[in-house]
């Protein structure tokens, strides 16, 4: 067995691609707040509950009318994604004239009760879902094995993290977009329909939260706690990208995945702590965050 | 072409417009001169809807749009050039160019555009619209309204702050659309600049239009228009 510092190969790079892994998911997670940020100048605390409610979705797809894995991973998004335009159409859009704070203990409070009720109907053990078949078995890389569905959560997130950010940067919508978070009453001045774009903004990002809630079932059990576990890591990882950041958000995501997967390797009690580390050192030395504009 | 009658805005608790009446025809240029606070940018933002609060009438085309949205409004022929330009720094220039949508056919091509501000064609890859000089800016936000195809259009104070070179582009570029058929209406604080492009004047004090001058009779009316601009 070879050798890397004195950790055997095989672990490393497994806890390299664990931390890839984690990496996709913080990467999605943030990104989908970052851009909802940016428009609703809103913190979407129930971002967790909607990423888990769209593992849930895909479970109940599969075991109430046999919709399988790749189906899900369509339809769980856009069903979720329907669920947060209703949530913004009915109650989130009323607090855009208030203080930050509201939206926060608003987002907070409805992630609450999301959790509550699936807690209610499901449990909290845990409800199983396995790879899809087509994803199963592993690939000898030469250096390590990898697990196929692993590569494949890694592969997925990146093509999705990318697609969004292109689509943002790289097209009109995305243009008008980026016009409406600078200032939003011109660019409804010219004649776009901001409110109703703000609406689709958030269905999107709520909809890039369900789809890595669906890459995480066969991962992580489908429970209702399932995004608590991740949303804490991503708040830290949208302060250490920097608010609205779009590539900062992606980049920092899977860089952070990285390093805690590092960390498990070298001094593993510091895993569930160093990127809060990063974040205070990030913030005391650039409190815009590593991406964030100056104001 | 746009009618305005008793129209009154606030902003939270200030009253800012107490019964404005005017009306701009179709094909003209009109000035709304008048001190700072008179209430000439608040008429323009009123118009377009960007006020917290508005009463009374205003006409466009025959139409009352007071109970309209901002985007309805713009959709239904009017376009503003913003007082601080609203270049948006995230986009490029030539996204800041192509972003209002066009709201009806007529507006100037890209390359017309172009032709009237030949600076906005060098600077078109800028990949931050906020990279330009002021007066690039300006022609930018000209610019992108001339495509909507919007023919009633609000610039405010489109000469603030620019060199005596390119505030002289500016009034080309108004005699310009003007030939072509558009409408302006203009705010104007440099009243010598307003009398080379504009029809009629409107003198607004206190929230209120308080006289109206035609610009033909600009010359005998001077000593007035001193008064009412405090130069």
């Amino acid at each position: 067995m070879f050798m890397i510092f004195g950790i055997p190969g095989p672990l490393l790079f497994g806890q390299l691609l664990l931390g890839l892994i984690n990496g996709a998911f913080y990467a999605m997670l943030s990104l989908g707040l970052a851009v909802i940020f940016g428009m609703l100048n809103i913190i979407n605390f129930a971002h967790g509950a909607l990423f888990m409610m769209g593992a849930f979705v895909a479970w109940m797809l599969l075991n109430y009318i046999g919709i399988g894995y790749f189906p899900a991973l369509i339809l769980a998004p856009l069903i979720v994604g329907a669920f947060g335009i209703l949530l913004e159409k009915t109650i989130i859009s009323r607090l855009y004239k208030l203080d930050h704070l509201y939206g926060l203990l608003l987002t907070f409070g409805l992630s609450l009760v999301i959790e509550g009720l699936f807690r209610n109907g499901y449990g909290s053990s845990g409800l199983p879902y396995r790879i899809p078949a087509a994803l199963q078995g592993a690939m000898d890389l030469g250096f390590m094995f990898m697990p196929i569905y692993r590569g494949w959560v890694v592969l997925a997130a990146a093509v999705v993290c990318l697609a969004t950010w292109a689509i943002i940067e790289k097209t009109s919508l995305g243009a008008t977009l980026r016009a409406a978070t600078e200032n939003a009453p011109l660019v409804q001045a010219f004649g776009v329909n901001v409110p109703r774009l703000i609406t689709l903004t958030y269905g999107g990002g709520i909809a890039l939260a369900a789809f890595a809630g669906v890459l995480a079932a066969p991962i992580y059990s489908v429970n209702p706690n399932m995004g608590t576990n991740f949303i804490n890591t991503v708040f830290a990882v949208v302060v250490i990208g920097g608010m609205g950041s779009i590539l900062g958000s992606i980049v920092t995501g899977f860089a952070l995945g990285v390093v805690e997967g590092l960390t498990k390797v070298f001094y593993p009690q510091a895993s569930a702590t160093v990127v809060f580390v990063v974040m205070v050192i990030v913030l005391l030395t650039r409190p815009r965050g590593l991406f964030g504009k100056a104001a | 072409m746009l009618e305005i009658k008793d129209l009154n805005a606030w902003y939270g608790e200030s009253h800012i417009l107490h019964g404005v009446d005017f009306n701009v025809q179709e094909g003209e240029v009109v000035t709304l001169l008048g001190r700072n606070g008179a209430g000439k940018t608040t008429t323009m933002k009123s118009i377009m809807g960007l006020v917290p609060r508005r009463e009374g009438h205003v006409k466009f085309k025959g139409a009352e749009t007071i109970g309209m949205m901002p985007n309805q409004i713009a959709k239904s022929g009017i376009a503003i050039c913003p007082e601080e330009r609203g270049i948006f720094g995230s986009l490029s220039v030539t996204e800041n160019l192509m972003l209002p949508p066009i709201v009806a056919p007529g507006g100037l091509s890209v390359d017309e555009i172009y032709t009237l501000f030949p600076n906005l064609k060098e600077r078109a890859k800028t990949a931050h619209g906020t990279r330009l000089s002021g007066g690039e800016q300006q022609m930018l936000a000209i610019g992108r309204i001339l495509r909507t195809g919007a023919k009633m259009l609000l610039l405010d104070e489109p000469t603030e702050g620019l060199a005596p070179v390119i505030v002289q582009q500016i009034g080309r570029t108004i005699r310009e659309i003007k030939n072509r058929g558009f409408t302006v209406l203009l705010v104007e604080q440099n009243f010598r600049f307003a009398a080379t492009v504009a029809d009629r004047h409107y003198v607004m004090e206190h929230g209120k239009i308080v006289d109206m001058i035609p610009n033909k009779e600009l010359e005998t009316n001077m000593d007035k228009l001193h008064e009412y601009l405090g130069v």
